[in-house]
């Protein structure tokens, strides 16, 4: 248990760039993207947890203490979820354009229009 | 018993993350795409971050699987 | 390069980063441990500006000025993919009745969905003016008023949803919002000397109006994320749902 989370970090990054690597469309390779990048925020928060120790929110009652789960990663992590959406977005809208330029979404076809 | 929790959470993820990429069928994908956001958002529930669990909560299982879900719709109308 | 050629790289690629990965999580803290330094500063100077949510503390008054590098990739992304879907030349616009969303919805699930929106709406407003308290903020809480707004879709029909959804005006509060946090920034300059300053009074422990700044910003952030996100799924339905290639078959 002293490194299982971070492994299940790196195996979130290694399969979702499998699944970009073998992805027949365009929008499972989107997805299999966002996969992949849910391994940094599994990293991160693995990296600040603290055993015992309370969310780093004190409520309008409680008084501040240090013993807390590191608040700096779980900073990043939260905008990071929702910035890394908008840009599924923008790649999910080139998706879209390519199926309408092209007609297809598969990648292999597309090398293959290209000539 | 937490220690546990997170063992069983944390392979969850895992194999919800990897039955999310070996879905071939992208509209099948919104559906365990969603239900991987799902896992995530108990993990970080149970990692205490409650920030970050509303966050993923919100995107990971309502906007972007319904973003895929219109993306999907669009190319099929476009190529039939 | 064909797929199998492309498999042989990944493996090999793959294959090193675990080999990589695995020995550098063995060199990593224990998971779990009580070695945070980051984590005491942090908290200290969050005390110190009186907001008991410390994450909402660094992002929006510790490490604020990368919070405006992450909005400006909010902002581009928005940009970025409502150009790319913009309607082209080639579609047309459909206004009959058959494309307009779920027909033949459940009385009970319309009546459900016009009871959630006003519910997630105010869900999604708490967690924006909350978030220096309690967990939450504007990134946060503008997804889930954004998603909020489309409860409207499940209740009936795509046509309400646009009779509430005017785009220019969403649009218009994304760049609001974007400006409003820069603004703020520079305001800390002309106040205090510094950008993103927290100038503003700090007020007492807990008290809705207090952290200073850090509240401010999470409004600027909410109004931004939710015009924008708002912004975006109206381009996606317009396109799944409205448009449709000119000369193409009805279906």
């Amino acid at each position: 248990m002293n490194y299982y989370p971070y492994f299940v970090a790196g195996w979130l990054l290694l399969i979702g760039s499998l699944g970009i690597v073998r992805s027949r469309n365009l929008v499972h390779g989107v997805v299999s993207l966002a996969v992949a990048q849910a391994g940094t925020y599994v990293l991160l928060l693995a990296v600040g947890y603290q055993r015992n120790a309370p969310a780093p929110v004190f409520g309008s009652t409680k008084k501040p203490s240090t013993n807390v789960v590191d608040p700096v990663v779980q900073a990043l992590t939260l905008t990071d979820i929702v910035v890394s959406a908008t840009v599924t977005a923008l790649l999910l809208a080139l998706a879209m354009q390519i199926a309408k330029r092209h007609g297809t979404v598969d990648p292999d076809e597309l090398r293959a229009l290209e000539g | 018993m937490n220690e546990l929790v997170l063992v069983i959470l944390l392979t969850l993820v895992a194999a919800a993350g990897t039955a999310v990429v070996m879905t071939n069928a992208p509209e099948r994908q919104a559906v365990t795409y969603a239900f991987f956001g799902i896992t995530l958002t108990l993990l970080f529930l149970a990692l205490q971050a409650p920030d970050v669990a509303l966050s993923q909560l919100a995107v990971g299982t309502a906007f972007v699987p319904l973003m895929v879900m219109l993306a999907i719709r669009k190319i099929r109308r476009g190529r039939s | 390069m064909n797929r199998g050629v492309r498999h042989l790289v990944f493996l090999f690629g793959g294959g090193l980063v675990a080999v990589l990965f695995v020995l550098g999580a063995l060199g990593m803290p224990k998971f779990g441990s009580s070695n945070h330094p980051y984590r005491d500063r942090s908290v200290h100077a969050a005390a110190e500006h009186q907001t008991p949510n410390v994450v909402a503390a660094v992002n929006f008054d510790q490490r604020g000025f990368d919070t405006l590098g992450e909005e400006s990739i909010f902002f581009a992304s928005v940009i970025g993919a409502a150009a790319l879907l913009r309607p082209s030349k080639e579609e047309r616009e459909e206004r009959q009745e058959s494309g307009g969303g779920l027909r033949d919805v459940m009385a009970s699930t319309r009546f459900a969905g016009y009871v959630l929106l006003p519910l997630t709406l105010l869900v999604g407003l708490d967690v924006v003016a909350h978030g220096h308290i309690t967990p939450g903020g504007g990134f946060q809480g503008g997804v889930v008023l954004a998603t909020g707004f489309h409860v409207l879709y499940v209740a009936g029909r795509y046509e309400t949803l646009e009779k509430v959804r005017p785009v220019a005006l969403f649009e218009n509060g994304e760049v609001l919002g974007a400006l409003g946090f820069a603004g703020l920034g520079f305001a800390g300059i002309a106040i205090s000397g510094s950008f993103l300053s927290n100038m503003i009074p700090v007020g007492g422990w807990g008290s809705f109006l207090s952290a200073g700044t850090v509240e401010v910003l999470n409004f600027a952030v909410g109004i931004e994320v939710a015009c924008g996100v708002i912004v975006l799924l109206s381009h996606f339905f317009e396109q799944a749902i409205r448009l449709r290639d000119r000369g193409q078959a009805q279906s």
